[in-house]
């Protein structure tokens, strides 16, 4: 792990909403171009966690963050969030693509919001690029034009996913992307996961085991708001150091 | 098996519950009849009063037949179209402040009761303050004070509505609009209106229902016009001032063409309440 370039490194990041503190000194080293699972029972932090690290925690009414965050070697914490978030982009829980646009305009949000004017070659170019890296082009080449909220639950995820690739991020927050998915559309995200690491560090919350067994490379385990546990999945999973983790691997709490 | 055992029990049950729905439906349909009462009426005498050339000519001089009340019907469209671009600006934006920055702080709750309280201001006092505020500094009548008191009757309306439609937006929304790295003024801008924006000009279609029959506001600030005028700082007529000055008048073809300018009226109402309740419909089955 040490020889792995480090992309993400907080030190000391505690977060608080109003005087409960939901992240309690979390220190960790995210490794670059592999995937991270976030795990740990409800409430733990999994969530507030990772948006601490694109800024969207402290949109939340009393909501504050101490300790640093770097992103490479830059402490994020002193960034403009604009700045830190098209850099970090995200994907949610529930699919959301914008309603009042179609699924071409969908995929170029993240220019068009921000006024930024593309020549129409280049913006096919990377709607494209987005959709084929997102494994939807296929299925929606042809109906580019049609609102995105047309699309199945699974498409529509995909589409949040090419949406987020569209502005080159170099790193992709997910936040239980599957949990409100079909078991297929569920396997199709997870091989796409597996294939974005190619070009894209990913950080993926999960309530789901197995699926961090399936696709990330290193796990981290919260519990309450602490870290209790880093390292490769292999690892962490048939070896467990803590027995927080071992009992929660084993099914004794969820 | 009660069935077998009490017969003429389940019966009179079935009987009472017949009895008891149709009162309900009958309770149900009492409100409804004092409006086909008023619309049958409307019809029965104004219905006379009206062809082309009622809606098309302008009107002649008292003791003469004949004429119609075009000059009216441009100037309720001039009137109300005017208080439209002078109120619904600024209550756009004051139910943007409300939803997406003001939300639960002391100067929102000011501004949410403020919105309550002037739409509780009797419309002829709302008169007597555009009177105040434009006729007497501009030394006359004018078609632009009546818009000032039109608009200023239609700004809670549509800010209240405003706030509400917005705030149905859903936050996942904003969330997906700041985490690609756009500001949240541009994310209010392109994301929260655009998705809010048939709810929006479903409250602006129903104030402007509202206000578009308002006589009173009209009395002493566009007063009223003989002529055909385009220019907001004369004085201008609107059908509900026709209505008021024919029906008050002692010469019965103005009560027949009073009734006629009823029937437009009513009918222009009626059109935009059934226009906003299908824009209402459409929201709901978006959801």
């Amino acid at each position: 792990m040490e020889t792995l370039p480090i992309i993400f490194r907080t030190e000391d990041l505690c977060a608080y909403y109003g005087d409960f503190m939901a992240i309690k000194h979390v220190t960790i080293s995210i490794p670059e171009k592999q995937v991270t699972a976030i795990m740990g029972p409800s409430g733990c932090g999994k969530t507030t966690f990772i948006r601490c690290l694109n800024r969207l925690h402290e949109l939340t009414p009393g909501a504050r963050i101490s300790g640093k965050i770097f992103l490479r070697d830059e402490d994020i914490l002193k960034l403009d969030p604009i700045v830190v978030r098209r850099k970090v982009g995200m994907v949610f829980q529930r699919p959301n693509p914008f309603p009042t646009m179609t699924i071409y305009e969908n995929v170029l949000a993240g220019y068009k919001l921000l006024g930024i004017k593309i020549p129409r070659q280049v913006a096919d170019f990377i709607v494209e690029e987005a959709l084929r890296k997102a494994a939807l082009w296929d299925e929606v080449k042809d109906i580019l034009h049609r609102r995105g909220t047309f699309l199945s639950g699974g498409q529509q995820q995909r589409l949040c996913i090419a949406r987020a690739l569209a502005v080159k991020p170099e790193v992709l927050l997910m936040d239980e992307p599957t949990s409100a998915l079909d078991p297929k559309a569920t396997l199709q995200i997870e091989n796409l996961i597996v294939e974005l690491k190619e070009t894209v560090t990913i950080v993926i919350v999960t309530h789901n085991m197995p699926q961090a067994g399936r696709i990330s490379d290193y796990t981290a385990f919260f519990y309450l708001g602490e870290l209790v546990e880093f390292g490769p999945t292999a690892e962490v999973f048939t070896n467990p150091k803590d027995p927080r983790t071992e009992e929660y691997l084993t099914g004794k709490f969820s | 098996m009660t069935g077998e055992t009490y017969p003429t029990h389940e019966k009179r049950r079935g009987f009472k519950n017949k009895v008891i729905i149709g009162v309900i439906v009958i309770l149900a349909l009492l409100p409804a009849i004092p409006l086909f009462l008023i619309l049958i009426n409307i019809l029965k005498e104004g219905l006379r009063a009206l062809s082309p050339g009622f809606l098309f000519h302008l009107p002649k001089p008292p003791g003469e037949e004949g004429g119609g009340i075009s000059n009216a019907l441009v100037g309720t469209f001039f009137i109300v179209g005017l208080s439209v671009i002078i109120g619904v600006p600024i209550s756009i934006l004051a139910g943007v402040y409300l939803s997406e920055y003001g939300k639960d702080s002391k100067l929102a709750e000011v501004i949410r009761i403020s919105a309550d309280v002037l739409q509780g201001v009797p419309s002829i006092v709302i008169g007597i303050v555009a009177y105040a505020w434009v006729v007497r500094p501009m030394g006359h009548f004018s078609a632009l004070s009546g818009s000032v008191a039109l608009a200023l009757m239609m700004i809670p309306v549509v800010v209240r509505t405003t706030e509400e439609v917005l705030r149905l937006v859903p936050d996942i929304l904003r969330e997906a609009s700041l985490a690609l790295g756009v500001p949240y003024w541009r994310t209010v801008l392109k994301v929260v209106l655009p998705t809010g924006m048939v709810g929006v000009t479903t409250g602006i279609l129903i104030a402007v229902a509202r206000i578009a029959g308002e006589t009173a506001p009209l009395l002493f600030t566009a007063f009223g016009n003989q002529f055909m005028t385009w220019n907001p700082m004369e004085p201008m007529n609107a059908l509900p001032l026709v209505i008021f000055n024919y029906a008050t008048s002692p010469y019965e073809d103005w009560w027949r063409q009073a009734w006629g300018a009823a029937v437009v009226l009513t009918f222009m109402v009626l059109g935009l309440n059934v226009l906003s309740r299908l824009l209402a419909r459409r929201i709901a089955g978006e959801k």
